[in-house]
């Protein structure tokens, strides 16, 4: 059975799990795949958060993949992050850089088994502060400084494709190169707020084809994540890495307050597998669920079985189907062949988020001066100068 | 084997050992290996080979880690080339003696 088969069936324990220790979030990024913002208050306390890494040490698995919300603005993050490496659970962790601060750089460059992902989503203040929120650019650019700085060598520089920062891929490998960094690009997923704005910000078709060209040139030296394995459609050239969805199958999702979802692009009711609260912890969710069993079993392609590409791209990622209304056995939405455009003309819903922890308000800057006054002096009601 | 191309050349009468930042993790296929300081995942492709690769600390010379591990004069080519690329991406490296 080839390696990729062998995935497939799932293994008994995940490779890496991606862990979001909050939903609290300083940012308001409009992409964000947890509609993050405000902080649950049934988040798992510290003391639960060393009992799931002692169990992923028992499972083995090599390293966790944090992030959130802001996973540094948890006031016992650095001591999670401390437990999780004295028990030989690596830590790679995504931050937008709000705390690394030049002692924190220091600190964390001195260990082997941490890793940091700054999160930056434009190779230009303009690009990237449009999708992550004013000054976001400044700060993580900061927080790259005090890394490189500290002598930390290969942090990586974690971009989520846009149609905006697509033809960026340049820029961004020499802020890279500049900070001693490994650049990460991703696919921007149809989930958490990002349904709001995919339609907006995802590559056009031209662009599909320009980075798949750019991944076959650069890709041995760029991470990915494996995250666009629908582009192996293309078929001509190699893509680096499995392209493999590894969903409930050697991946999967820990939210904030322990359940556990397929993938981290998939927080939905209809993904979700368990909570780590539950009795059997969370090796029983990971092994016996009903929603992971049935990831590991064969999946039908449907009509994309007939599809010559389909050994190739396996019919895309199950979440971004979902979150654009798609079937799960049908085309990817951003099929390279173009199946996904057709089949989205003639999808009439999509599902509602099951969670939503986005700040009430988009966070404003404070301005000072007159607040427009109202029309009339009975104003104040909200609907007021609502229009039919 | 392994899923890395093996660049030519291993020496099967050297010492070697596993590096001390790798993770092995013994699965149905064989294993899992994983490597804290370069941060990259390797696979064993067969149980036996992760013999090899767990005996090699022990004996005296890698081409001894294979034949205790069962590994048929035919089969060393293979064995050879998975070990190379293993080597190619520091997950063993050279003991001295």
């Amino acid at each position: 059975m080839s390696l990729v088969d062998e995935f497939q069936y799932g293994l008994d324990a995940p490779i890496c799990l991606t862990w979001e220790l909050t939903y609290a979030c300083n940012l308001s990024c409009v992409h964000c795949l947890s509609s993050s913002g405000r902080r649950d208050p049934r988040e798992l306390s510290t003391v639960e958060c060393k009992a799931l890494i002692d169990e992923f040490e028992r499972m083995q698995v090599f390293y966790v993949n944090i992030g959130g919300g802001e996973p540094t603005v948890r006031p016992d993050f650095w001591e999670l992050v401390d437990y999780a490496t004295e028990h030989h659970v690596g830590v790679k962790f995504s931050t937008n850089g709000v705390k690394i601060t030049p002692e924190v750089a220091r600190r964390l460059a001195g260990s082997d088994y941490v890793d940091v992902q700054i999160s930056l989503d434009g190779a230009t203040a303009e690009v990237n502060d449009h999708v992550r929120g004013p000054g976001s650019y400044d700060t993580a650019i900061r927080a790259m400084r005090h890394l490189a700085d500290a002598g930390f060598e290969n942090f990586k520089i974690s971009v989520v494709m846009t149609r905006h920062n697509v033809g960026q891929l340049g820029e961004f490998k020499a802020i890279a190169d500049r900070y001693g960094a490994q650049l990460r690009i991703t696919r921007l997923r149809p989930s958490g707020r990002g349904a709001d704005t995919w339609d907006e910000l995802h590559p056009t078709a031209a662009q599909q084809r320009a980075l798949y060209d750019w991944l076959v040139a650069h890709g041995e030296n760029v991470l990915t994540g494996d995250s666009f394995f629908h582009l192996a459609g293309y078929g001509e050239g190699d893509l680096p890495g499995l392209n493999l969805c590894g969903a409930g199958r050697v991946v999967c999702l820990v939210d904030p307050v322990g359940d556990v979802y397929a993938c981290p692009f998939a927080i939905h009711d209809t993904f979700l597998a368990g909570n780590v609260r539950g009795g059997g912890g969370f090796t029983s969710v990971w092994r016996e669920s009903e929603l992971f069993t049935s990831l590991r079993s064969p999946q039908s392609g449907g009509a994309c079985e007939s599809c010559s590409a389909f050994d190739a791209c396996r019919g895309g990622c199950m979440a971004a189907k979902f979150f654009t209304g798609l079937p799960l056995d049908g085309p990817d939405p951003e099929c390279v062949r173009g199946h996904g455009e057709l089949a989205l003309a003639g999808v009439t819903s999509v599902p509602k988020p099951s969670l939503d922890h986005s700040h009430r308000r988009r966070p404003v800057p404070v301005t000072i001066g007159m607040r427009r006054p109202p029309d009339r002096a009975c104003d104040e009601n909200p609907l007021a100068g609502f229009r039919r | 084997m392994s899923t890395e191309d093996s660049p030519a050349g291993f020496d099967l009468d050297g010492a070697w050992r596993l590096d001390d930042r790798v993770s092995i993790r013994p699965e149905r296929f064989g294993a899992l290996l994983y490597h804290f300081g370069t941060r990259r995942l390797s696979f064993l492709k067969s149980p036996t080979l992760l013999t090899v690769v767990r005996g090699l600390a022990e004996q005296p010379d890698a081409r001894t880690a294979c034949a205790e591990a069962g590994v048929g004069a035919g089969e060393l080519p293979r064995y050879r080339a998975a070990l190379a690329a293993l080597a190619a991406s520091r997950m063993i490296e050279p003991r001295s003696r």
